[in-house]
């Protein structure tokens, strides 16, 4: 709730609190003593209205630059999920072509192959609202918990008599006896409001019928990059409720030597090259960029619509600074004839305009960082939840700068070339 | 020292290939501590003249001393700090800035001497006392008559203690009364603040007040 309240309210107090920083700046200014940063400040707040859009127009820009370069961030924190001592095999054709199960044995024998797992995507939707999607996964539940140990803890467990597996977490016993078990995301749990030990219900989209799970685990990812709002369930679940149809989506092999992943890789595919099923064998990072690259080209798109809006931006601003200064021509002269040297004028100009742009750029970076990083928008599942990054924060407040300087440079460099008789002459 | 030795000075605009005569080989001598007046019909070349002496234009041949310094020999930054420090200069239209406040336009050109925010206050307000604006500090432009506005414009003008006045028809945007008192003001800065006062005029009555008077016509001097 809160969550979906803090654009709205981000939307109207920031203008709010700049207005009302306007309206307070004559009052505050009348206590100040004269210096030449604050001559840059009463310059500015010469027309109010003016600068307040300005600045708004900036900070709207840099809002979406820093939007941009947060699904670039993104999309970059996916490609970095994975560890380096594992490696993907997937069908060579494509990841929606299934691979028999009989490869598995032959996996284990390849040299430096330490275990082997599995798993498939299964694609239920939420009968009572088919918008609802996260990602659901029909894992080998005795090998691939094992193997992403590193990567996420058990926090919730239904309790069990039994014992686990040798190598396994023993909180995930009742998962391993149920067929019909689930195990959740933490933040997955709490925004479908579910409880540990309820029977939740699917309805299989590539694999039909309606699926009951219960979930008698809850995991939470150990790092940001890992993605918390899956669900995962035993493989054989889907296998003997699918008339032994489903194989498998992907199998992930863990290496003794990361440094020998690439050669791994090579001989499983040529272990498998004249198989009914050719296999492609990556890292699980290169498996996760060849997933994004199903979007097509996205980041250069996303470059070129980010650079788009800065220029956009900075055609705005250098009107306005261009605007700014036509209006104070009389009052450049009064400058120049007071003694201000040409410098000093260039260097007020210019400064106003990267104060417009540097104040909107870091307003509308902020808010993005702030917005976006609370929004916990994972397109659907198929991103880990949306980031900014510091460093694309600082990027954008770079790039205002960058137009600050750029669009004041040339009003700048003519109130300081400016001629005081022709000036003078102008006005009168 | 303001004394201003004009010798066969002139001035010629360029306009596109057409050149326009404004001052012609013009000389004269102000001493120090004289209130000068120049009279002349429009376009007679007392503004630019007075432009020449204030080192905010350049003339095309002659030369020009003010207080032994030939200024037509000055580069830009140089004669911008000469003129900040040597020259007051009253505007017609007083030329304040409208977002800032009477002391705050008085301190404008202190920040180009190295004085405390406090030293600088001090004497932008001992400025506008003199002026008799002590109670005015901080009304804006807006907030004042256009008398007050030309007392605070004064004030700008002497804040940093130049001692050469120039006046560019500092009474001509005022009611006889405002003007009457914007005259008193000049006359009592040089002869109590002993400085040189030189002031562009059409106003005879104005023209009254000055020590001397120069008629130009057409560039040249004839008075």
């Amino acid at each position: 709730m809160l969550t979906a309240l803090l654009p709205l309210a981000v939307i109207v107090l920031v203008p709010l609190l700049l207005w009302g920083l306007a309206k307070l700046s004559d009052r505050l200014q009348q206590r100040l003593t004269l210096s030449p940063v604050m001559l840059v400040f009463v310059n500015l707040s010469r027309n109010k209205l003016r600068t307040l859009l300005t600045t708004l127009s900036v900070a709207v820009a840099l809002f979406l630059f820093s939007a941009l370069g947060g699904v670039l961030d993104t999309i970059s924190d996916s490609i970095r999920i994975g560890s380096e001592t594992r490696i993907i095999t997937r069908n060579a054709i494509a990841l929606v072509f299934p691979l028999p199960l009989s490869y598995l044995e032959r996996l284990r024998t390849v040299p430096g192959v330490r275990a082997v797992s599995w798993s498939n995507w299964f694609g239920g939707r939420d009968p009572v609202n088919p918008r609802n999607f996260f990602p659901q996964f029909a894992v080998d539940a005795g090998t691939f918990f094992p193997m992403y140990a590193n990567d996420l803890d058990i926090v919730q467990a239904t309790p069990a008599a039994g014992t686990a597996p040798p190598g396994v977490d023993p909180k995930l016993t009742a998962f391993l006896e149920d067929r019909t078990a689930c195990v959740v995301g933490e933040d997955l749990l709490r925004k479908q409001g579910w409880k540990l030990g309820q029977t939740i219900r699917l309805n299989g989209t590539i694999y039909p019928g309606s699926w009951a799970f219960t979930i008698r685990a809850v995991y939470r990812p150990k790092s940001k990059s890992f993605y918390g709002e899956s669900m995962y369930f035993d493989w054989k679940y889907l296998y003997e409720n699918s008339q032994r149809r489903a194989g498998v989506g992907v199998y992930y092999l863990s290496l003794d030597d990361p440094g020998r992943a690439a050669d791994i890789a090579r001989q499983v595919d040529v272990l498998f090259e004249n198989s009914s099923a050719a296999t492609h064998t990556e890292s699980e990072q290169a498996f996760q960029a060849g997933f994004i690259s199903y979007y097509g080209n996205l980041p250069f798109v996303i470059r070129i619509i980010g650079l788009a809006v800065v220029f956009a931006i900075l055609l705005v601003a250098a009107n306005t600074m261009a605007m700014a200064v036509r209006e104070r021509t009389a009052e450049v002269a009064v400058l120049k004839t007071l003694g201000f040297s040409d410098g000093t004028v260039f260097r007020i100009v210019l400064a106003e305009g990267a104060l417009i742009t540097l104040g909107g750029g870091l307003l509308g970076a902020l808010l993005a960082k702030l917005l976006i990083d609370t929004s916990g928008f994972n397109a659907g599942g198929l991103l880990p939840p949306m980031r900014v990054h510091w460093s694309t924060v600082m990027t954008a407040v770079a790039a205002a700068g960058v137009v600050g300087a750029a669009s004041g440079l040339l009003p700048a460099w003519q109130a300081s070339r400016m001629r005081i008789v022709d000036a003078l002459r102008r006005v009168e | 020292m303001a004394s201003i030795q004009v010798r066969d000075l002139s001035k010629v605009y360029q306009r596109d290939s057409q050149r326009i005569p404004v001052l012609d080989g013009l000389t004269l001598d102000i001493p120090d501590g004289d209130f000068v007046a120049l009279m002349g019909p429009s376009g007679s070349g007392k503004t630019t003249l007075l432009n020449l002496i204030g080192g905010i234009d350049t003339p095309t041949s002659g030369q020009l001393l003010v207080g032994g310094t030939d200024i037509a020999r000055l580069s830009g930054p140089a004669l911008a700090k000469w003129r900040s420090r040597n020259i007051g200069y009253i505007f017609q239209l007083y030329n304040l800035v409208p977002v800032l406040t009477a002391h705050q336009n008085v301190e404008l050109p202190l920040l180009l001497v190295k004085m405390s925010g406090r030293e600088r206050r001090q004497r932008a307000r001992t400025a506008l006392e003199i002026v008799g604006l002590g109670d005015r500090l901080d009304h804006f432009p807006r907030q004042l008559s256009g008398g007050q506005e030309q007392r605070v414009a004064i004030a700008r003008a002497v804040v940093s203690d130049p001692e050469l006045l120039l006046a560019d028809e500092p009474t001509g945007d005022l009611d006889r009364a405002s003007g009457g008192e914007i005259l008193d003001l000049l006359e009592r800065l040089n002869r109590e603040f002993h400085k040189t006062v030189v002031m562009v005029t059409h106003d005879p009555h104005a023209a009254e007040r000055a020590h001397r008077v120069f008629q130009l016509d057409k560039g040249v001097l004839s008075q």
